[in-house]
């Protein structure tokens, strides 16, 4: 089992009036009215030392990922945090988890190979790359993608970056959005063939194929918790027995908030508000900004409308300003309470929808720094080593993780 | 009345197909829908009665081809396919009316290919841009939202009729997809700004035009009426109390014999 930490990188001190203020926490927010660029130096170093706290602390992997004008999460090149956080580890057996730079819309996408390949020499090797198709919020409003053709850009783009990283010899790219008459970057990665690729998802049977196609690991990054993750992880294990594919773990990831704290009690005492903050004005966004039309292809749009699932989904997003914490706990959309708690509740989850590689989003919403790393230290103390040997009587292989930190890690 | 037809086309090198709804009598009209998808409507019954009309589905979004788009990858692409779809309908020089995306496309064809376009009219057309305008991008927009923006009096009969869905919750959920996808589809060639290069082209139109537009129209301002009759030699722009972006409907009583007396005279 592998256990990454998580971080989104937010705007920690959002004004109590935001969403009746606001339009958005995403595209639109005015960062004259809402931040100071001093204040976010702050926030991107706190960022750096909660990550690198957790690495030193256990946690097998640290995940950075890219948002756009969006408050809840604003680091536009991952690649950025990452180069930091590789530097800043090489004495730990730890993977630097890019979740990653979004494929359609960085232009050219062959820098994303050569920031990758950067990112894997600074590491020894270290990098796994997850390759998001991204948001509509990012790649259509803030990035100007048109909604179709994002899907058509992100496999043109990945297709690219892994010839790019392993032809041997220079080659010519005629796509339909890329050319480029003469690649052969510099430099490649350390890891043979390449770095391990991850592909986020939220259920499209699209998605599903592609990542089958490539034997590439999917990973579903919401923030709805396990209960909810468990229909479209059971559909991924189904999708994988019909394409013939083994049910290793490793294949899938899946992440999930946690806040720990000494007691159940304790943990509504100190995190409540920080939740609260996080699924009121975090995830303030309007409804239809989530799926623009043509975001989706064809079939995952008629799926989704035909099976009621698209607005399902939407009504359980509208609903989150009505839950209580007790909600959010028992709908284990947070895992939050004691170290027993949250260990028995994340190893039934673990288990329940499959998973070898957890990320674990630690610091929520406006959780300060200080009690960010008490629950990181918690979880690396007390609940992280009791997840690590879960799938090992069953002898698979994580293929999906670098290969020089697959055994178990020695803290 | 409805459409009589409906004949199967296919072009591009045999690329892409797509569906056109034929009906009424006369010289020909071809009909460009917008961006929520063609339907058969009154104004539509209103043009069958002096033309023949032909209104193709933009490719990709005709019942049961999603995947017809594929090949047409931008807004020149596009025109190309239009004209060829003309072709294959045997047209000639023909009369065209387009609204709000299908207003740009009608004036797209007339500038790429003078001759094929006799007259235009369009209703509400994006395609040119101006920065101190107001737009709003209806793809943002929720339902209610958008209704307050294309209608000028949301609540009213004609938006309410425009608006109903299926009462059956299959042929909502179909509806809804269609509508989706025709959205999708039409992004392509307009996304993120509709501005695609018609004012480098709109010199190009000899067409006798009409510029139709509704004056409380809160998605893209009226003002661009005149930048059509300014930018095209033989052009004339009516912007009409009353009504917002689908004044053909809102404003039905004026517009079709408005139409009718320009394509007619």
């Amino acid at each position: 089992m592998k256990v990454s930490m998580f971080h989104l990188m937010p705007h920690r001190e959002l004004p109590d009036d935001f969403t009746e203020k606001y339009k958005s926490v995403w595209v639109t927010p005015p960062w004259h009215e809402l931040a100071d660029p001093e204040r976010i130096g702050q926030f991107y170093n706190w960022t750096f030392d909660e990550l690198i706290h957790g690495a030193e602390m256990g946690f097998d992997g640290i995940c950075t990922n890219e948002h756009h004008q969006n408050a809840y999460g604003f680091m536009p090149n991952p690649n950025l945090m990452g180069s930091v956080l590789a530097r800043a580890t090489n004495h730990l057996d730890v993977a630097i988890v890019q979740m990653g730079s979004t494929l359609p819309s960085t232009q050219p996408a062959i820098r994303i190979a050569e920031e990758y390949a950067m990112l894997d020499c600074i590491s020894g090797g270290r990098l796994v790359a997850g390759m998001p198709a991204g948001t509509s919020m990012d790649a259509n409003q803030c990035m100007g993608i048109a909604p179709i053709e994002q899907r058509d850009r992100y496999y043109e783009a990945h297709d690219l970056i892994l010839k790019a990283w392993q032809s041997k010899e220079i080659f010519s790219w005629n796509g339909k959005y890329l050319q480029l008459p003469s690649v052969n970057i510099w430099p490649r990665p350390i890891q043979n063939p390449h770095p391990p690729v991850w592909i986020p998802g939220l259920g499209s049977l699209s998605t599903w194929k592609f990542t089958a196609k490539h034997n590439h690991n999917y990973c579903m990054l919401s923030f709805f918790g396990s209960q909810m993750g468990k229909r479209v992880m059971d559909g991924f294990w189904n999708f994988a027995d019909e394409e013939g594919l083994d049910r290793n773990p490793y294949r899938a990831g899946f992440a999930q908030l946690v806040c720990v704290a000494d007691t159940d009690a304790q943990a509504e005492k100190l995190f409540k508000e920080h939740i609260r903050y996080f699924f009121d004005k975090c995830m303030h966004v309007p409804m239809p900004w989530w799926g623009l039309p043509g975001h989706q292809d064809y079939q995952s749009l008629a799926n989704g409308v035909r099976s009621g699932m698209a607005l399902k989904q939407l009504e359980i997003m509208a609903n989150f300003k009505n839950y209580s914490y007790k909600d959010f706990v028992d709908k284990d959309i947070v895992i939050a309470g004691s170290p027993a708690t949250v260990r028995d509740k994340l190893v039934g989850a673990v288990k329940d929808l499959r998973i070898g590689n957890l990320m674990i989003l630690q610091q929520i919403g406006s959780m300060p720094h200080e009690l960010t790393k008490d629950s990181i230290s918690l979880f690396c103390a007390d609940v992280l080593p009791k997840l690590r040997d879960i799938w090992d009587d069953e002898g698979w292989v994580n293929h999906w993780w670098p290969e020089k930190l697959r055994g178990q890690r020695a803290v | 009345m409805a459409h009589a037809e409906v004949r199967d086309v296919e072009v591009w090198g045999g690329q892409a197909r797509t569906q056109v709804l034929v009906g009424g009598d006369g010289p020909p009209l071809l009909y460009l829908h917008a961006v929520l998808g063609l339907t058969w409507d009154p104004f539509l019954d209103s043009l069958a009665e002096h033309h023949t009309v032909y209104a193709p589905y933009l490719p990709g979004t005709a019942p049961g081809d999603p995947d017809s788009h594929k090949a047409i990858e931008d807004v020149s692409d596009l025109t190309l396919v239009y004209d060829e779809i003309c072709d294959a309908l045997g047209l000639g020089a023909t009369a065209v009316v387009g609204h709000s995306f299908g207003g740009m496309m009608a004036t797209e064809l007339a500038a790429t290919f003078p001759s094929r376009v006799s007259k235009l009219v369009t209703l509400c057309p994006i395609g040119l841009w101006n920065e101190t305008r107001a737009w709003s991008n209806p793809y943002l927009l929720e339902l209610p939202e958008l209704a307050a923006k294309v209608f000028a009096d949301p609540a009213g009969p004609v938006a309410q009729a425009a608006l109903a869905m299926p009462a059956d919750p299959e042929a909502a959920a179909e509806a809804m997809i269609a509508m989706h996808w025709t959205m999708g589809v039409a992004g392509k060639y307009w996304w993120p700004i509709p501005d695609r290069g018609l004012s480098k082209r709109i010199h190009r139109v000899t067409a006798p035009t009409l510029v139709i537009w509704g004056e409380q129209d809160g998605l893209i301002d009226p003002a661009y009426a005149q930048d059509f009759a300014r930018l095209i030699s033989n052009c004339r722009a009516e912007v009409l109390p009353n009504a917002a972006h689908v004044p053909q409907l809102e404003r039905f009583d004026v517009v079709a014999p408005m139409v009718k007396q320009f394509l007619t005279s």
